[in-house]
């Protein structure tokens, strides 16, 4: 199962999008439609994981995917709030040497000021 | 044993003896009475002799008239009409020959008028006797244990009497009289037994009324005869004064006259019957199972069919649409495909329309409906939807050309059939899809034997290390791959690699993995080398979201070092066997096919190691330590650690089993939803 929330901020302005329960293979369709409605709406992108149990290599694929459009379009992104079995999966694949990767909401809205 | 045919023909000859026998005994004894001569043999012996003849014929009819069945009810009562006959025509020619020869002396001869009446006798007992077992086989049609014994008393009563008979009897000897009423009082109570009046149809009625009237005017005219007989003259022996015999034609009067009544009264329904009896087949033709590779429309045909005689419609047309199944079906009966349309509009222009779904299960697609129609050639139509899994796949409409044409009877039966018709079609529309289902298992089967041949289907020890290897996918087919090459005497290449997802996609890409590694490792590169040329490779091949995780070794037997890199693979563990540790290798790495462009290279790190002998290297897939147990908890890294430390000092295949029984006594073994790889090598 997942959540999936946003949030649209103004004043400073971002784009806040929420995931958590799982993500696998099925689910992976929800987060890739988020991530993607997320790029169109904003260039300042934070994504709360603090809810997010479990990712499979399935939905790392959809973070992955997004990388090189993320680079192209000028986009700042940031995941923060990872727990750390999830921040784990992350590092053992080497994703966090290609999408920067805070601790919380406030070193996250630091990063794309 | 005698044979059934044995016993006809026994029972024809001895008929024949004991009749002969005893027409010259009575004759016998009429003779000395007329001239006054003493008789030495007593009546009984005549009696006897009647008693046999009678017995025979009773075993010779028993045997000759076969069980009665649905299809020979009249055949049966055709053979009572035909001994009925040649008993009559006889008769009637032993009146003629008393016309003839009324005044000559041959005619007023007592002597030949008691031959002939014995003749006349033995002609009307066969009647009787052939009769009652028609009667009886009519009787016991579709028996029951009580009608069963029932019938057998009165069939011993029947024949106690002809012990009764032995002895001559006046027929207004108040036993005589006892006797024949209980046998009377029976044989009316058993005479209510007529379900196979039921399974005549109209003209077999017609028939059967005319049979049991002849064999009523049959009786009637033996009767008067004997009865002739016995006012005319001195006759040595009357027949009616026969318990047996008198029991005999009151019992087949009183059958013949409540079937008379009983068919008459059943000629009006018989319709009715027929109808139902049609229904029945036509459900059992519906709900036969179509035979693979038969189309559904067989179905639709007999649907329409058997509606429309359910009915009594005029027209009426079945219309299939479904998309997903691809057929397309239009049938009709009586009608004009383009009439169609005119009547659906009549229909929903209908004021006098009827819903006759129930509330619950109303939907506005599949309404069946009742209606009565204004401006087109019928006056009434029921329309049925037709559904299959709860979808609408048609609709079987039926016409009359009288107003409210169809009750609430034919609704049900019509009701019936669609659904019947439905089941029918769902079932061969499942069975289709089993034989489908069963070809791609069969696909899938292939696959999975072709991709295990992409798996070295040995490891061969060398002089470095002894290896083993364990993999089992989730699906039929998996992501996990591993491989080993020998580059050259000392140095070996090992490689152990994980596709992203799981199935038959991750199977294709595990091919390409399979087929950059042998080309790349042709090369003898060195471990980074080899991962960035890997990267550009499936950069080109792979999917947007798919990615591939490996790790690298080169093993050199000779400078027992160990170079290798990580490409986003989970950390290889190794137990040191000199200190009795185990860790795992953290050094940095990126996944294959996520960075597809030149800037791979700088997250490659090349590592180093030195090998000691006992030293064990472990390579598994995040199949094994993401595996979860019933609490959702991952078998982790450090249980795969705390294993390997336990068994390291083994060998490889008896680690491999030590780390994979934990993992299952963990999590359990149906639990486990991944592919999951483990590679063992142990060094020597």
């Amino acid at each position: 199962m997942i959540k999936i929330d946003n949030h649209i901020n103004d004043e400073p302005e971002y784009y806040q999008l929420s995931v958590g329960g799982e993500i696998d293979a099925s689910s992976s369709i929800h987060l890739e439609e988020g991530l993607k409605n997320a790029m169109q709406a904003s260039k300042k992108i934070i994504v709360d994981l603090a809810e997010l149990e479990y990712i499979s290599s399935a939905g790392l694929g959809v973070f992955m995917s997004i990388i090189q459009e993320l680079d192209n379009q000028n986009i700042k992104f940031i995941i923060y709030g990872m727990a750390p079995k999830v921040y784990e999966v992350f590092e053992i694949l080497g994703l966090n040497q290609l999408i920067s990767i805070k601790k919380d909401k406030e070193e996250a809205l630091e990063a794309i000021k | 044993m005698l044979s059934q045919k044995g016993i006809i023909r026994l029972s024809v000859i001895l008929g024949i003896i004991f009749w002969s026998l005893f027409t010259i005994v009575d004759l016998m004894a009429l003779f000395s009475e007329l001239n006054n001569i003493a008789f030495g043999i007593p009546a009984f012996v005549s009696n006897l002799l009647l008693t046999l003849f009678i017995i025979s014929l009773i075993l010779f009819y028993r045997f000759n008239i076969g069980q009665a069945e649905s299809v020979n009810f009249v055949d049966l009562l055709w053979r009572v009409f035909v001994s009925g006959l040649i008993a009559t025509i006889v008769t009637l020619s032993i009146e003629f020959f008393f016309t003839v020869f009324a005044s000559s002396k041959v005619g007023s001869n007592t002597l030949v008028i008691n031959f002939l009446y014995h003749i006349n006798i033995g002609l009307v007992i066969a009647f009787l006797v052939s009769t009652f077992i028609v009667w009886k086989r009519l009787i016991l049609y579709q028996k029951s244990k009580s009608l069963l014994a029932a019938w057998q008393l009165y069939e011993y009563a029947l024949f106690g009497t002809l012990i009764f008979d032995l002895f001559s009897h006046d027929y207004q000897d108040p036993a005589f009289l006892a006797v024949y009423s209980i046998l009377v009082i029976i044989g009316l109570a058993l005479s209510f037994n007529l379900k196979w009046i039921a399974y005549l149809n109209f003209k077999q009625k017609w028939r059967s009324i005319l049979f049991v009237l002849l064999v009523i005017i049959y009786i009637w005219y033996f009767f008067k005869t004997l009865m002739f007989f016995s006012e005319r003259v001195l006759l040595v022996r009357d027949l009616l004064d026969s318990v047996f015999i008198l029991s005999l034609i009151t019992f087949i009067v009183i059958y013949c006259a409540i079937a008379l009544l009983v068919i008459l009264f059943n000629l009006p329904t018989t319709s009715v019957f027929e109808k139902k009896l049609e229904e029945a087949v036509n459900f059992q033709r519906l709900s036969q199972s179509i035979p693979a590779g038969e189309s559904e429309e067989k179905v639709y045909e007999i649907l329409l069919d058997s509606s429309v005689s359910a009915v009594y419609s005029e027209a009426a047309w079945l219309q299939i649409s479904d998309p997903n199944k691809n057929v397309e079906v239009t049938l009709t009966h009586n009608l004009n495909e383009e009439v169609i349309p005119k009547i659906a509009k009549a229909v929903n222009n209908s004021r006098f329309k009827k819903i006759l779904n129930s509330d619950f299960e109303r939907n506005p697609k599949s309404l069946k409906i009742s209606a009565n129609l204004k401006d087109v050639n019928f006056r009434s139509i029921l329309q049925f939807p037709v559904t299959v899994k709860g979808e609408k796949i048609g609709v079987l409409a039926l016409l009359k050309e009288v107003n409210d044409g169809f009750n609430k009877e034919m609704i049900d039966i019509i009701d019936t059939f669609v659904n019947q018709a439905s089941i029918s079609v769902e079932n061969f529309r499942l069975l289709n899809e089993a034989i489908t289902n069963e070809r791609y298992k069969e696909e899938l089967k292939i696959a999975n034997r072709v991709q295990n041949k992409l798996l070295p289907d040995k490891l061969e020890p060398c002089a470095a290390y002894d290896i083993h290897a364990f993999t089992q996918a989730a699906d039929e087919v998996g992501g996990d791959y591993y491989d080993v090459y020998q580059l050259d005497e000392e140095r070996t290449a090992l490689i152990i690699g994980d596709v992203s997802g799981k199935g038959t996609s991750a199977a294709f890409h595990m091919a390409q993995m399979k087929g950059v590694f042998q080309s790349l490792v042709q090369l003898d590169l060195d471990p980074k080398e080899f991962l960035v040329h890997a990267n550009n490779a499936l950069s080109r091949c792979l999917e947007s979201t798919s990615f591939i995780t490996v790790s690298f070794f080169v093993i050199d037997s000779k400078t027992r070092k160990v170079n290798f890199a990580r490409a986003g693979h989970c950390p290889s563990l190794y137990y040191n066997a000199e200190t009795g540790k185990t860790e795992y290798f953290k050094n940095r790495g990126l996944g294959l096919g996520i960075l597809r462009n030149f800037n791979f290279h700088k997250y490659v790190q090349v590592n180093e190691f030195e090998y000691h002998a006992q030293d064990v290297l472990v390579l598994y897939t995040d199949g094994i330590t993401e595996a979860c147990d019933n609490k959702k908890e991952q078998f982790g890294f450090e249980r795969l650690q705390n294993a390997l430390t336990k068994h390291a000092h083994q060998s490889p295949s008896a680690i491999q089993q030590g780390i994979i029984e934990e993992l299952y006594e963990f999590c359990g073994k149906e639990s486990l939803n991944d592919d999951y790889t483990l590679l063992i090598v142990k060094f020597n």
